[in-house]
């Protein structure tokens, strides 16, 4: 019989976490074909150590064209985490003798991911009014990594970007004329190169935040990082789509863009508010696009019911996209 | 014709079904994946219920808007590119209204209970 991932893993931690005998309690998370999320637990003499695996399997290691790559990510991650960002410790990049494809195994964070909860939840009370203002903080010192450390990464405008989103839009061959109007407008109004141009995060919304009673505790996620305007993190983070109800609260439903700028300010970034909002239209768009995806991969062989549905949530990005750009009375 | 009870009914009373019945026995994955289908089939009545007024009067404001019949794929697809071009825009009488009674229209039965849709909703004046 074929070895299982926990066949794998089991092989794997003794032979970089000295003192391990093995694994326990390996469950999949979550991820489609391409890309898995395995938790699990090092079994060691000290105590058991949390972690998490994150893979492409065998045969699905080349990255789509606009993900940075597992490799790359883990790089990400390790430079985060010297650089004080909160992030997972990264504990081991995935080799050829592992077997287990390509990826990275990372410490567990304890804390929460799900928006509903973190906005909700009574054990997030006192975090919440300081989240905003901290995630600021924490996206500036992601905007002052170093280049010259970091991996090859997409080097993207708004102009590309803009380009791209109308390319997937027309691809999906379904007339939206609000799409067409957003299209319209970030053409016209496009503020052109930015005068820093700095790693940008390029998915920092919940979900891919871990937070725990005391505040941000984790960033997740790099498969979308490049090189481009700052500003597009702090315009994607006040999107309404991450407001999860909360919609007068513009930072994630967490607080105000003044605090999430307050916090930028304060660890030495730059905020130009009017290239925020413009990269929050482009954001609204952006998800807009990404849900009729769902909707065209539904179509197009994965077979998904959740995926179906997102595909009917392409009309509340239509709503907000009317609010930015056409408010009522 | 065909027979009573109609497909709203059907859907309703499967939804209900599964809503009432299914849903307390379910946990973990199975329980999330159900609560997706529910909101599938709730979405599927709605439809049934509300679309059909609504796209009759879509397609009426369009054929006003662009001056030619057509059917509402059509003139949605000549609307969107009239407004890529930019010959129409929303200093058109009646673009910007037309492009915010559709996208009600939309989440009516995509997503009534998305935020933005309750504020928007509580700005317009109740029929009475």
């Amino acid at each position: 019989m074929a070895a299982t991932t926990e066949d794998r893993l089991g092989r794997s931690v003794p032979a970089w976490c000295p003192g391990a005998t093995g694994i326990a309690g390996a469950a999949r998370l979550s991820g489609g074909a391409s890309q898995e999320t395995w938790s699990f637990d090092i079994v060691h003499p000290d105590g058991n150590i949390g972690a998490i695996l994150r893979r492409a399997p065998p045969g699905y290691g080349a990255a789509p064209e606009r993900a940075a790559g597992l490799d790359a990510e883990a790089v990400l991650m390790r430079e985060a985490y010297e650089a004080g960002i909160p992030s997972p410790r990264v504990l081991h990049v995935l080799t050829a003798a592992d077997e287990l494809g390509t990826g990275f195994i990372m410490a567990r964070v304890a804390g929460e991911t799900i928006p509903r909860k973190i906005l909700r939840d009574a054990q997030f009370a006192a975090a919440r009014p300081m989240l905003a203002r901290q995630l600021g903080g924490v996206l500036a010192k992601i905007h002052r990594l170093d280049p010259a450390r970091l991996p090859k990464l997409r080097r993207m405008t708004a102009a590309k970007e803009i380009a791209e989103l109308a390319q997937d839009y027309r691809d999906y061959q379904w007339p939206r004329p609000v799409f067409e109007l957003a299209l319209r407008w970030l053409r016209d109004n496009d503020p052109g190169p930015s005068a820093e141009t700095t790693l940008v995060h390029g998915d920092f919304r919940h979900g891919n935040l871990i937070v725990g009673p005391d505040g941000a505790r984790a960033v997740l996620d790099w498969e979308l990082a490049h090189f481009g305007d700052p500003m597009e993190d702090l315009g994607w983070i006040c999107v309404n789509s991450w407001r999860f109800g909360e919609i007068d609260k513009p930072v994630g439903g967490l607080g105000r863009r003044e605090e999430l700028f307050a916090g930028y300010e304060a660890e030495g970034g730059h905020v130009d508010p009017a290239r925020v909002a413009f990269w929050e239209v482009m954001g609204t768009l952006r998800w807009g696009v990404m849900c009729c995806g769902m909707m065209h991969r539904f179509r197009t062989g994965d077979r998904s019911m959740e995926r179906a549905m997102i595909g009917r949530r392409t009309s509340e990005t239509e709503i907000d996209l009317l609010r930015l750009l056409a408010p009522r009375g | 014709m065909q027979d009573e009870p109609t497909p709203i009914e059907l859907v309703t009373a499967v939804a209900d079904f599964l809503r009432d019945d299914i849903a307390p026995a379910l946990k973990g994955h199975s329980a999330f994946k159900l609560r997706v289908a529910i909101n599938a089939l709730d979405l599927v009545a709605r439809q049934l219920t509300l679309a059909g007024p609504g796209e009759d009067a879509e397609r009426a404001r369009l054929s006003h808007l662009l001056g030619e019949e057509g059917d509402l794929l059509d003139l949605n697809r000549k609307l969107a590119e009239a407004i890529g071009r930019g010959t129409l825009d929303l200093a058109t009488p009646g673009v910007a209204e037309h492009l915010w009674r559709t996208t009600m229209d939309k989440l009516a039965v995509d997503q009534p209970n998305y935020a933005s849709y309750r504020r928007e909703l509580a700005r317009e004046p109740k029929p009475s």
